[in-house]
C-alpha cells in the first residue's frame, strides 16, 4: 500500500518575538519529524565581549534583546560581582529587584495581551481583537506602560537602560523620586488581578506533560537575581555548577545549540517553572489569586501559562509596592569593584526563564571569555517535544487549523527568538 | 514623556549590532548632532507598545527604520502612515513581532495616530550580526536626513 504523507509548513511564525521556522512531517497519520529551526546563534555577542572591559558587559549584553535588556544587565552584573567577590545588598539590592519587577510587568503584559490572548479569543492578532475588545486591549497597554515607567526611571531611559552598573547603579534615587510610581502600580495591581480572573476563564486544551521544571529557588523570596538552581526532579545545585549539569547540543537542522540536562534531556524554564518551584514564595495576594484561578501550586499545562504569567504580573506589582514602602536611599550609588583575575557565574530569572552568564576576566578587568545561555534556547527541545506529543491529538483537523494549533503550542513559551537568534523562519509542513 | 509638543518627533528604530538594521539609529544620531530646535529625537529598539507611547499626543511623527523587501539595497521607501496601512512584512526585519507596523495599526484601531505620521524605510542588504552598514545603505544616509529636514521646514 502506498504510504500517505502529509507535511505541515508554516513559513512565518506569527506573534513570536522574532521569526521562527518549524517543520512537521506526518506519515501514515503518525508524526515522523519535528524540526524547530534556528539559523543564527548569539555567538556574535560572546565574541564581541572578548577583550572588552568588564564594566561594559551590562550595556553590551542589554542590546541582545529589546524586550528583556534588564535581564541581560542583571545576569552580567551578578556574574561580574561573583568574579570580583563583591556583594550588593540593602537598598541597592532592592532597587535591582524593583527594576526587574518593571521588566516582568512589561514583558508579560505584552505577551498576555498582544501576542497570546488572541489565540484563546479566536482572533488572528491583537489589532483585530482591539476592534471588539478596546477596553481590554487598553488595559493591557496601560499595564505594560506601568512596567515601562519603572524601567525608564531606574534604568535612566525606556529602551536599553543605561543606569545599571557592576556594583549597583550610576545614579540612585530618593524615596520621593520613586513616589510617583506608586499610584500607577496600585492601579496595575488591581488590573493584574483582573487579568488573572480574565485569563482563567479562557478555554484550554487538555495537555499536561511530565516536564522537568528548572528555576532559581531562594530561601525566602520569589526569585529574581539569587538562589540555587533547582528542578522538579530533584536537581539542587549552585549556579556555578550549571555547566556540570547542563550542556548545549549541536542540532543538525539548526545553527543554534539546544540546551539539555546531561543524561536527562529536555527541561522547562520560565514562569511555569518558577511558579511550580516557588509557589509558597509568592505574596499572599498572588498566591490567593492563583488558587482562585484553579492553580493550586502546580501547573503542567503550557496552554495555561497565560494564567501563570498573569499571576507573576500581580506578584511583580505587589513586590514593587512592597519595595517602595520600605525603601530608603542608599548611602552610595554603587560598591566599587576593583578588577581581579577570576571567573564569575550568574543565573537570573528573565521573564522567559533562567538566563545564564559566565565570564572569565584577567587582572586588568579584561574579558577573556564570555558564555551566554538565553532561556529560549533552553526551552527549544521542550517545545519540539510538545509538538511531537501534541500533533497526534489533533491529526484530524484541517491543515490551517492544525497549523494554527501548532503555532499556539509554540507561543505558550513566549519564545524570544531574538535572544536566541535574529531571524527564525517557522515552517510546519504536512503532505 | 515631558517634551515640548510643537516639535516634530523623529524616532530612529533599529539595532546597532545588526549591520544595516542600525540605520534608523544612525539617522537619529546624525540629526541629534544638528541640534535642530524643531526636532525631538529618540532612539528606539522597535518594541511596539513603547513606540505607541512615544508618539501619544504628538502632532507630527517621523519613523526611520531599516526595511527588508525585494527592492534594491539603499532604496528609500516613504509611507504616509495616516493615509495608508504599513505592510506588516515590509518592516518585519525588526526582531520583534509586535513591532513598528503593528504599533501603527494598533494605534489606528484605537484612534491614537498622530495627525501626521511618516515612515522612512531604508532597504537594507545585510542584517547579520555586525557593526557596519553596507555601502549602498551608507550612501543614502545624507539623502534621508535631508528629506527629514524638508518635512519640518
Amino acid at each position: 500500500m502506498k504510504k500517505k504523507t502529509r507535511n505541515i509548513k508554516v513559513d512565518y511564525l506569527a506573534r513570536v518575538e522574532g521569526e521562527g521556522a518549524l517543520h512537521i512531517k506526518i506519515e501514515d497519520d503518525k508524526v515522523s519529524d519535528v524540526k524547530l529551526k534556528i539559523f543564527e546563534p548569539p555567538r556574535f555577542f560572546e565574541a564581541f565581549l572578548r577583550d572588552r572591559d568588564f564594566r561594559e558587559a551590562p550595556d553590551i549584553t542589554a542590546r541582545i534583546c529589546g524586550i528583556c535588556p534588564v535581564a541581560y544587565q542583571m545576569s552580567a552584573v551578578h556574574a561580574m560581582e561573583n568574579a570580583l567577590g563583591v556583594k550588593v545588598d540593602g537598598p541597592l539590592r532592592d532597587l535591582r529587584r524593583l527594576i526587574y519587577c518593571g521588566e516582568w510587568i512589561e514583558s508579560h503584559a505584552l505577551h498576555i495581551y498582544m501576542l497570546h490572548a488572541p489565540d484563546f479569543l479566536g482572533y488572528e492578532d491583537a489589532i483585530r481583537m482591539a476592534k471588539d475588545h478596546k477596553d481590554i486591549v487598553e488595559r493591557g497597554l496601560k499595564l505594560k506602560k506601568t512596567g515601562n515607567e519603572i524601567v525608564a526611571l531606574l534604568g535612566g531611559r525606556e529602551i536599553h537602560p543605561i543606569n545599571v552598573r557592576v556594583g549597583g547603579f550610576y545614579k540612585v534615587f530618593s524615596k520621593n523620586d520613586l513616589e510617583p510610581l506608586k499610584e500607577n502600580l496600585k492601579w496595575a495591581r488591581d488590573a493584574a488581578l483582573e487579568t488573572v480572573r480574565w485569563t482563567a476563564k479562557f478555554p484550554f486544551q487538555d495537555f499536561e506533560q511530565d516536564y522537568e521544571f528548572v528555576a532559581l529557588n531562594h530561601p525566602t523570596e520569589y526569585p529574581f537575581n539569587e538562589g540555587r538552581l533547582v528542578s522538579s526532579k530533584g536537581l539542587d545545585i549552585d549556579v556555578a555548577e550549571y555547566e556540570n549539569y547542563f550542556e548545549e547540543e549541536h542540532v543538525e537542522h539548526s545553527n543554534a545549540l539546544h540546551s539539555v540536562l546531561k543524561g536527562g534531556g529536555s527541561y522547562f524554564v520560565g514562569p511555569m517553572a518558577r511558579f511550580n518551584l516557588n509557589f509558597d514564595r509568592l505574596s499572599p495576594m498572588a498566591r490567593q489569586a492563583a488558587e482562585e484561578a484553579g492553580l493550586k501550586g502546580a501547573c503542567r499545562n503550557p496552554f495555561q501559562s497565560i494564567i501563570v504569567r498573569s499571576v507573576e504580573v500581580l506578584y511583580a506589582c505587589d513586590e514593587a509596592l512592597r519595595i517602595l514602602e520600605s525603601y530608603e536611599k542608599p548611602e552610595r550609588p554603587y560598591i566599587e569593584a576593583e578588577p581581579k583575575e577570576g571567573v564569575g557565574f550568574s543565573c537570573t530569572e528573565a521573564p522567559r526563564g533562567i538566563l545564564y552568564h559566565r565570564y572569565k576576566i584577567d587582572g586588568d578587568g579584561k574579558i577573556l571569555e564570555a558564555k551566554i545561555v538565553p532561556p529560549t534556547s533552553q526551552n527549544q527541545k521542550t517545545i519540539e517535544n510538545d509538538l511531537w506529543n501534541f500533533v497526534p491529538k489533533y491529526m484530524d483537523l484541517p491543515q490551517d487549523k492544525l497549523t494554527w494549533q501548532c503555532e499556539q503550542a509554540i507561543r505558550n513559551y513566549d519564545p524570544c527568538i531574538s535572544c536566541a537568534t535574529h531571524f527564525l523562519k517557522l515552517d510546519i509542513e504536512r503532505t | 514623556m515631558n517634551v515640548p509638543d510643537n516639535t516634530s518627533l523623529v524616532v530612529g528604530v533599529g539595532n546597532l549590532y545588526r549591520s544595516d538594521d542600525a540605520v534608523g539609529i544612525l539617522v537619529a544620531r546624525h540629526l541629534q548632532e544638528l541640534a535642530d530646535p524643531r526636532l525631538h529625537i529618540l532612539e528606539h529598539s522597535g518594541e511596539g507598545v513603547s513606540l505607541m507611547e512615544s508618539w501619544k499626543g504628538r502632532d507630527h511623527v517621523i519613523l526611520v527604520d531599516a526595511v527588508s523587501s525585494d527592492a534594491p539595497p539603499g532604496t528609500l521607501h516613504c509611507i504616509n502612515a495616516v493615509e495608508e496601512p504599513v505592510p506588516a512584512k515590509f518592516l518585519s526585519c525588526s526582531s520583534h513581532n509586535f513591532g513598528l507596523a503593528e504599533a501603527i495599526e494598533m494605534s489606528r484601531a484605537l484612534d491614537q495616530l498622530p495627525r501626521r505620521l511618516q515612515v522612512f524605510g531604508i532597504e537594507g542588504e545585510n542584517f547579520q550580526p555586525g557593526e557596519r552598514l553596507s555601502a549602498k545603505v551608507e550612501a543614502i544616509l545624507k539623502k534621508v536626513i535631508d528629506k527629514i529636514l524638508q518635512q519640518v521646514s
